[in-house]
């Protein structure tokens, strides 16, 4: 029956079967790339469509047998700048198009709901606010923007959703954002984007878009009891950071409450809005940024808090309104400060030393 | 079909008695040599023996995606195959291509000159090939390196235990060799030109070599820079990339693209100046507006340097700056637009013949267009944040460097084959060579670009399974494009004794090289040529050789 092989055939049918073009529309971003894609597409064909019909129509036009005789023609300053200033103007709608996207793909909403990531060779590790704890998966409800604040704990990673057509690199040392809003449930392709070594196209996994009443579902059945904040709140203690930074009138660091967003005036005389990359800067370097009417005595706690303790510190900073819990906090460890040392090793997030 | 090639009578031609082939003979002659067309010899030899373990790793690597699971190789081993294919293909082959063998051998003679301006720098960047060729070899042999051919810090500095440091030393040396190259490019086409010889009389060649040589002397040392930091902080840990000093792993993207994206432009010119030599010979037509082809190679080089930054779009520099870089890259396509439709301008009105350079360079045409096109697609914003680090990029850049570059190459070596070596080719086999070689290619990088859309990362051992039948695709076509490789490395050698005699024009081309006898003398000239006629002045050609007598021998 088949006059090819039954492999083969079958492989065909499959192919026929699941021919995809695009990958599947699932963001709200998505159709805008691909209006953007299918214009490009449109003049390049257009672009090699000419391009191909002059070689060929040329060829036969003037081939030697027809035209025995070549015309010398010098060149011609008109239809010169007419190739020179069509592309230009396509080229420059091409940029506009693209400038639009790419600030919309990455200036997020103000009410996105934040997931933080952190990658390491060779997975995705996805903390969600209330605390839940996701590996090489990441759970999301449809229709509410999220924004992603991501890091990476050794190597360039790079974190790519094909359907959404949103994708990042996750960087060391520094805070990454991307956002989206989901619009189609379905499980879809997570991808590590950047070689990241030996096991680099293992670095993948799930992105789970849920309806949003799923999605609560979800958030109920695998909270892990502590959220982020709470847990950062635990390590701000465990690490002694109360112990400065009280809002007592003679405490020898700045307030923390009601910092995350403010602007802070430095001694070097800039002014500097303390966002996530900030906090995290000045727990690791404080020296880099010291804050006006301080003194540069805060010890660097590199090495002392892993990149998810310093997700928490974050988290629980951000959320930190007033310093009284602090301040409670402070008395109930003064009384016993032999016991502070060994409960510092048992917060999770700290690092053993 | 009718053709241009004006053979003498093969029953009594013979090749001159006295060449740059025969003056000398042993190795020492070849080793010690200060002639730049033995040089070019030299460098022909040892870049196809390099394009050809480099294409071995590429068919490995074709054959490892045939299945969606990680099946032949381990995951180590495929990434130092994909890391070596790029290093060699790169820094040993497309660099070095077309400049270093038929740049080297026709540039002189196209000036109207008797040796390069620095004969010894030049065999000495040879030499430095060859040691950059050996450490990368070494590399290899010693157990291969995987951190990619860019290098990527931190990955590369603290968490790889292959041999970095030797393949990156080979980088650097290979660095060198390359500046050396375009320095003597630069001082023979400034200093040693024939009389009359002026700037505006130059072939295309030499204006493409010459944007091209700007870019390796600028370009090159920055490379040279970041490759001795990364050698640095990987061996004694200096602190310049590993945030957790206090360094920047962003600052050696910076670096490291400075020189890595005017690359491509030192790899493609000279093969714009291959295709601006070989068309206005096909079509027996002065180049169409020969400034504007001029200068948007100058244009070309000096908008190359400062988009360097659209290789970190998604890297978090700032909104601002990846504005200026999108716009920047979207002006530098300009003046590769101007170059293709002013070749195509030039088939107009022509006297049109189809042999195998003009074969190539429709190839070069056609499949650098869409590498030019799909490069409009990365440069704009948006459309990056999808597009990068996935198979569409990989397909992108094998358009415009195997497509294009790889397309100018054979279509060069074939145009100045009979110049170099006194013989022709076979042209109905090289023909079938041609086309095979351009369907190969689109059968195995067009399905690339459909598979990056959809999402497929780069440099992936494993993929999802409904890829695989575009995988499948590109790698049947990696094998025709294979054969298309194989087949002129079979009948160039085999031409080398039994091609047809080819006498000193056998294109009726105009460049001085086609004025002398094949292959030249050592000297190149008997007699300084006194240059009075414009470039591709066929009207010139004509005149000449109305009342002269073909002799051979």
């Amino acid at each position: 029956m088949h006059i090819i092989s039954p492999v083969l055939w079958e492989f065909l049918i499959r192919w026929l079967t699941n021919f995809a073009l695009f990958p599947p529309e699932a963001s709200t971003v998505a159709p805008q790339t691909d209006a953007l894609y299918l214009f490009l597409v449109f003049i390049s064909v257009i672009g090699c469509g000419i391009v191909t019909l002059l070689v060929v129509g040329f060829s036969i036009m003037f081939r030697h047998d027809r035209n025995p005789e070549a015309t010398q023609i010098e060149g011609s300053t008109l239809l010169e700048a007419t190739w020179t200033l069509i592309p230009l103007v396509l080229f420059m709608v091409v940029f506009v198009w693209g400038a639009v996207l790419y600030f919309r793909i990455y200036n997020p909403p103000k009410n996105a709901m934040n997931i933080y990531v952190v990658g390491k060779q060779w997975m995705w590790k996805a903390e969600h606010p209330g605390g839940q704890h996701e590996i090489n998966g990441l759970h999301i409800p449809t229709g509410r923007p999220i924004q992603l604040t991501m890091i990476s704990q050794d190597v360039f990673h790079s974190f790519s959703i094909p359907a959404f057509r949103v994708k990042r690199e996750v960087i060391p040392g520094r805070y990454t954002t991307v956002w989206f809003e989901a619009t189609q449930p379905g499980t879809y392709h997570l991808f590590c984007t950047q070689y990241c070594g030996t096991k680099h196209s293992a670095m993948i996994g799930d992105i789970v878009v849920l309806k949003p009443e799923a999605y609560e579902a979800w958030i109920e059945s695998s909270t892990s009891g502590t959220s982020l904040a709470q847990n950062g709140e635990r390590i701000f203690a465990a690490l002694g950071c109360n112990a400065c930074h009280n809002g007592n009138p003679d405490s020898r660091g700045p307030s923390l409450a009601n910092v995350y967003g403010s602007k802070l005036q430095l001694t070097n005389g800039s002014l500097i809005t303390a966002d996530d990359a900030f906090l995290r800067d000045t727990i690791l370097n404080p020296s880099m940024h010291v804050t006006q009417g301080f003194a540069p005595i805060m010890p660097t706690y590199q090495g002392q808090v892993s990149e998810e303790g310093l997700i928490d510190l974050v988290e629980y900073i951000k959320g930190l309104h007033s310093n009284d819990r602090i301040q409670q906090t402070l008395n109930t460890t003064q009384v016993s400060p032999a016991q502070s040392g060994t409960t510092a090793s048992k917060v999770p997030g700290t690092v053993n030393q | 079909m009718s053709t241009i090639v004006r053979l003498p009578d093969q029953k009594v031609a013979t090749l001159p008695k006295r060449t740059f082939l025969n003056s000398e003979y042993g190795l020492k002659s070849w080793l010690l040599t200060g002639d730049h067309k033995r040089i070019a010899i030299l460098y022909l030899i040892s870049i196809t023996f390099f394009f050809f373990i480099g294409g071995a790793f590429a068919a490995l690597i074709r054959l490892e995606l045939l299945t969606p699971q990680p099946d032949l190789m381990a995951s180590d081993t495929y990434n130092k195959m994909f890391t070596m294919h790029g290093i060699i293909m790169v820094f040993l082959f497309l660099v070095p291509s077309v400049p270093a063998t038929i740049g080297n051998f026709v540039i002189p003679i196209m000036v109207g000159a008797r040796d390069l301006a620095f004969p010894k720098i030049n065999l000495l960047s040879w030499y430095l090939y060859i040691f950059a060729g050996c450490f990368t070899l070494s590399a290899l042999v010693l157990g291969g390196v995987d951190s990619g051919w860019t290098f990527t810090t931190p990955l590369s500095t603290h968490y790889l235990n292959t041999h970095v440091v030797t393949a990156g030393l080979g980088v650097f040396i290979a660095g060198f060799s390359s500046i050396f190259t375009g320095l003597n490019f630069i001082v023979t086409i400034h200093r040693m030109r024939a009389p009359g010889m002026t700037w505006f009389r130059l072939p295309l060649f030499c204006w493409s070599h010459y944007a091209a040589s700007i870019l390796m002397v600028l370009g090159t040392p920055v490379l040279a820079i970041s490759l001795v930091l990364v050698i640095l902080e990987r061996t004694i840990g200096i602190g310049v990339f590993d945030p957790a000093k206090g360094g920047d792993p962003i600052l050696f993207q910076h670096l490291f693209w400075f020189y890595s994206h005017p690359a491509v432009y030192i790899m493609i010119l000279p093969g714009m100046g291959v295709i601006s030599e070989v068309i206005s010979t096909f079509s027996r037509k002065r180049v169409f507006g020969y400034t504007a082809v001029a200068f948007s190679s100058v244009a070309i080089a000096l908008f190359g340097f400062f988009v360097w930054a659209h290789h970190m779009l998604i890297m978090g520099i700032s909104n601002y700056s990846a504005l200026v870089f999108s716009l920047l890259t979207m002006l530098v396509a300009v003046p590769s637009a101007i170059k293709i439709f002013n070749w195509a301008a030039t088939l107009y009105k022509g006297s049109i013949t189809f042999e195998t350079p003009m074969l190539y360079a429709f190839g070069f045409m056609g499949l650098f267009t869409i590498g030019g096109m799909t490069g409009v697609f990365l440069g704009s914003l948006g459309m990056d944040i999808q597009l990068t680090e996935t198979y569409f990029i990989v397909a992108h850049f094998h358009f415009v460097m195997v497509g294009g570059m790889l397309m100018a190459f054979l279509a060069g070596v074939h145009f100045w084959w009979p110049k170099m070596t006194g013989r022709m080719y076979p042209e109905g086999l090289s023909k079938l060579a041609a086309l095979v070689t351009f369907i190969g290619f689109i059968l195995t990088f067009f399905p690339q670009f459909i598979v990056g859309y959809l999402g497929m990362p780069r440099r992936y051992h494993a993929y999802p399974p409904e890829f695989q039948v575009l995988n499948v695709l590109s790698t049947a076509g990696a094998t025709v494009l294979g054969i298309g490789y194989l087949l002129p490395m079979l009948y160039l050698t085999w031409s080398l004794k039994y091609g047809a005699i080819a006498g000193e024009n056998p294109w009726q081309a105009t460049g001085l090289e086609w004025q002398i006898q094949s292959p030249p003398l050592t000297e190149n000239f008997t007699v300084t040529p006194i240059v009075d006629y414009e470039a591709y002045d066929y009207e010139w050609l004509a005149n000449k050789t109305k009342h002269e007598v073909t002799t051979v021998g």
